[in-house]
């Protein structure tokens, strides 16, 4: 009995601390996360437009779905739900999340295996590998989009040199190869932050369970399936996570390179399109507000379909 | 800066401002083309030994529809970074509210300006950007391929169309295997709605949306004009054009890529320029006209508004009225070819003799089309995006022209609703 009651005392204590220090953490990410945010769900049901917010006014639902009765017997529903762009830039963007985060995933994993082996010049190589990850997305956009350019560009040249094509592709403009485009750029900027990623998982497992396989002579193909795998499996899922996130995002590199066509709009370009160049901002809000719970819902799925270990228990 | 220093400098400022001797620091945001930067460095320098103030120039990306969603998040926070404005002619009547009416502060000079400049810059009576520089296009043509080939300047689009087609052709053939027909803006921004607009007005198809705010745009003639848009693409015109702005298709042309370009008025300065491959090669004319249509140039042009945010309004406003003095609209005229907006100055002999461009743009200045922003008011945007999203996907044979004009038509009748 005395022992519980010296516990909890203890713990309840502890928990104080606890709170104590982690309440500056809590205001700032009140203020920079969870107000914005609310703002943001707040005006998609308002009529609000970007340079009259203060007059904003409760509309409803009407930005998501709508009836409207044009007086003749005859009606339609208008709305985001609706709306066929943005299911278009909706099916752009989570196609765009899936090609390049399971490119980046494989791509990442390759690259950490390698960098994981003891080779001469190992740290410049792996300092050598992070450069793409590091300039920033707006600069290696443009750097691609004249790299691509179908009259000036360094990529066309190079091909019709090799005789790879015949005649210069319009990589960034035609709507046929566009998101290849922004496929392209995308795999090549983020695959290091996969490899990094991976690559941590990688230098966690313990050596002497490799030098034991090995003892056993067991092949190098299943030690990777049955030993390798399955211990760095957390740390490739916390990347995949973290990748899909930003990838559900994915902005800079469509608005720099592409033009604004359906064939590459996402949720993110179609939101800011309705909240800046448009006049309406309520529009916009609302497409913010279902891009987050799309990401929401993802993630959420994700952690739960592959039971990740978000608590650290099983560590 | 600790906090004695910062004080003293308050204090110092405060004591200059009592005594009006102080020298504002005005900041001035544009988008920039071609030479435009250059030349407004060298006149703010001229404004700052003048009056003592100091200018920076902020600038903004090419793209005018990017510049639009930089300007109304400034003006919608009520920023006071920026004093004065470069706005777009299309502008006004979105922005006239955060403007300061400049009529009561130009009514000496207002008479010597181009008066359709100022009436698209008038907005319920209030004047809200005061004009710069107007724009309409031309066509770019190259002399020397054309004489080669014996070929006229083409009148209409079908023409353009087999000229440009034949040139392009026979000098392929000769081994010039980078040569194109024809350079234009085609990426899906306001710059094609400029474009479209001229290929279907002047077919005969008619405005976007009319004056009087009606819906006409779908249309044969404006499918047909559309329609012979889409075949250029791929054929006489490289496919990258799909994702061509102004300076895109000027640096084809100006490397002698292309036979034909559509462009702005300050692409001549730099295409006549010492380093321009085509110097000398090349001339303009009124760009062409559908069968049975006449040449349509759509209305362009950039003004100078001061923002009623701005904590030194009057400096920023003797700010624009430097600026479009006539020794510096002179100047523009003759360096960057954009035609002025006093009229003193296309009869200027000075600038005929360098530029021989101008004096001969008057009258296309002065009967350009302007687009649809004063009909639709705060959803002109939102017509423009719909118009360019109609043109781009025809023209990328995402489907025929009637079929995105119908689509087109529903959008703008859904946009406009009871009323625009």
């Amino acid at each position: 009995m005395q022992k519980t009651t010296r516990r909890s005392r203890l713990s309840r204590q502890r928990l104080t601390a606890a709170w104590l220090f982690l309440s500056p953490m809590l205001i700032v990410l009140f203020v920079v996360a969870a107000w914005p945010l609310w703002r943001t769900v707040w005006f998609s049901f308002t009529d609000a437009s970007l340079d009259l917010m203060s007059e904003a006014r409760w509309v409803g639902f009407r930005n998501y779905l709508e009836y409207v009765d044009f007086g003749d017997g005859d009606g339609q529903y208008y709305g985001l739900l609706t709306d066929a762009r943005w299911w278009r830039s909706v099916w752009n963007t989570v196609w765009f999340a899936v090609v390049s985060v399971s490119f980046e995933t494989v791509f990442g994993l390759i690259i950490a295996l390698v960098l994981n082996q003891q080779f001469f010049g190992r740290s410049l190589v792996r300092a050598a590998v992070l450069i793409p990850w590091a300039i920033p997305t707006i600069v290696s956009a443009k750097m691609w989009a004249w790299m691509m350019h179908d009259q000036f560009g360094i990529l066309n040249d190079m091909f019709l040199r090799l005789g790879l094509i015949s005649e210069r592709i319009a990589w960034t403009a035609s709507p046929d190869t566009a998101m290849v485009a922004v496929l392209i750029v995308d795999i090549w900027k983020t695959t290091p932050f996969m490899a990094l990623l991976i690559l941590a998982g990688l230098q966690m497992v313990p050596g002497d369970i490799y030098e034991a396989a090995h003892l056993d002579g067991i092949p190098a193909t299943r030690i990777f399936r049955k030993i390798t795998l399955p211990l760095i499996m957390p740390a490739v899922l916390v990347a995949v996570v973290f990748r899909a996130l930003d990838a559900l995002r994915i902005f800079d590199i469509v608005y720099v390179l592409t033009p604004n066509t359906d064939a590459t709009r996402t949720m993110s370009v179609f939101a800011r399109e309705n909240l800046f160049d448009y006049d309406k901002f309520a529009y916009g809000s609302a497409a913010s507000t279902l891009l987050f719970l799309t990401i929401a819902l993802i993630t959420v799925t994700f952690i739960m379909v592959t039971r990740m270990d978000l608590e650290g228990k099983r560590a | 800066m600790t906090r004695l220093p910062k004080i003293l400098a308050c204090a110092a400022a405060t004591a200059f401002m009592a005594t009006g001797a102080v020298a504002a620091d005005l900041s001035i945001v544009h988008g920039s083309v071609g030479r435009d930067q250059e030349v407004l460095r060298s006149q703010l320098d001229k404004f700052e030994a003048e009056t003592g103030n100091k200018v920076t120039i902020v600038s903004m990306p090419e793209s005018t529809t990017d510049q639009f969603g930089q300007y109304k998040l400034w003006l919608a926070a009520q920023s006071s970074d920026i004093d004065v404005y470069r706005l777009d002619v299309i502008w006004a009547p979105q922005l006239a509210q955060h403007f300061v009416d400049l009529k009561p502060h130009v009514d000496d000079i207002i008479e010597d300006f181009v008066p359709a400049a100022i009436e698209s810059q008038t907005v319920d009576g209030k004047l809200v950007a005061l004009p710069m520089f107007l724009g309409a296009p031309a066509l770019y043509y190259r002399t020397d391929l054309l004489e080669k080939y014996g070929e006229k300047v083409p009148a209409t689009w079908q023409e353009l169309t087999d000229t440009a087609k034949k040139i392009m052709e026979e000098e392929r053939a000769t081994g010039n295997s980078d040569m194109y027909g024809f350079v234009f803006q085609g990426a899906a921004y306001e710059g094609l709605t400029c474009d479209a607009q001229e290929w279907v007005h002047s077919s005969g198809g008619g405005r976007i949306v009319e004056l009087d705010g009606s819906i006409g745009i779908n249309n044969p003639k404006a499918a047909a004009a559309l329609d012979l848009a889409a075949s250029w693409v791929g054929g006489i015109a490289p496919e990258g054009v799909l994702n061509y702005k102004e300076e895109d298709a000027r640096g084809v042309f100006q490397s002698g890529k292309a036979v034909f370009m559509r462009n702005w008025n300050y692409a001549y300065a730099l295409a006549a320029g010492d380093d321009s491959a085509v110097k000398g090669k090349f001339g303009v004319a009124v760009l062409p006209a559908g069968e049975g249509g006449e040449s349509t140039a759509t209305l362009g042009g950039w003004h100078l508004g001061v923002s009623k945010y701005s904590e030194h309004q009057e400096e920023a406003i003797k700010l624009v009225r430097f600026l479009n003095n006539y020794e510096n609209q002179k100047e523009r005229a003759i360096v960057t070819s954009r035609p002025p907006t006093l009229n003193a100055v296309y009869t200027d002999a000075e600038v005929g003799e360098k530029q021989e461009f101008i004096p001969l743009w008057k009258p296309v200045v002065d009967n350009a089309l302007p687009r649809p922003s004063a009909a639709t008011l705060r959803k002109y945007n939102e017509v423009s995006a719909a118009f360019w999203t109609a043109a781009h996907d025809t023209l990328s044979g995402k489907a025929p022209a009637a079929k995105n004009l119908a689509k087109l038509e529903a959008e703008l009748k859904r946009l406009r609703g009871s009323r625009w």
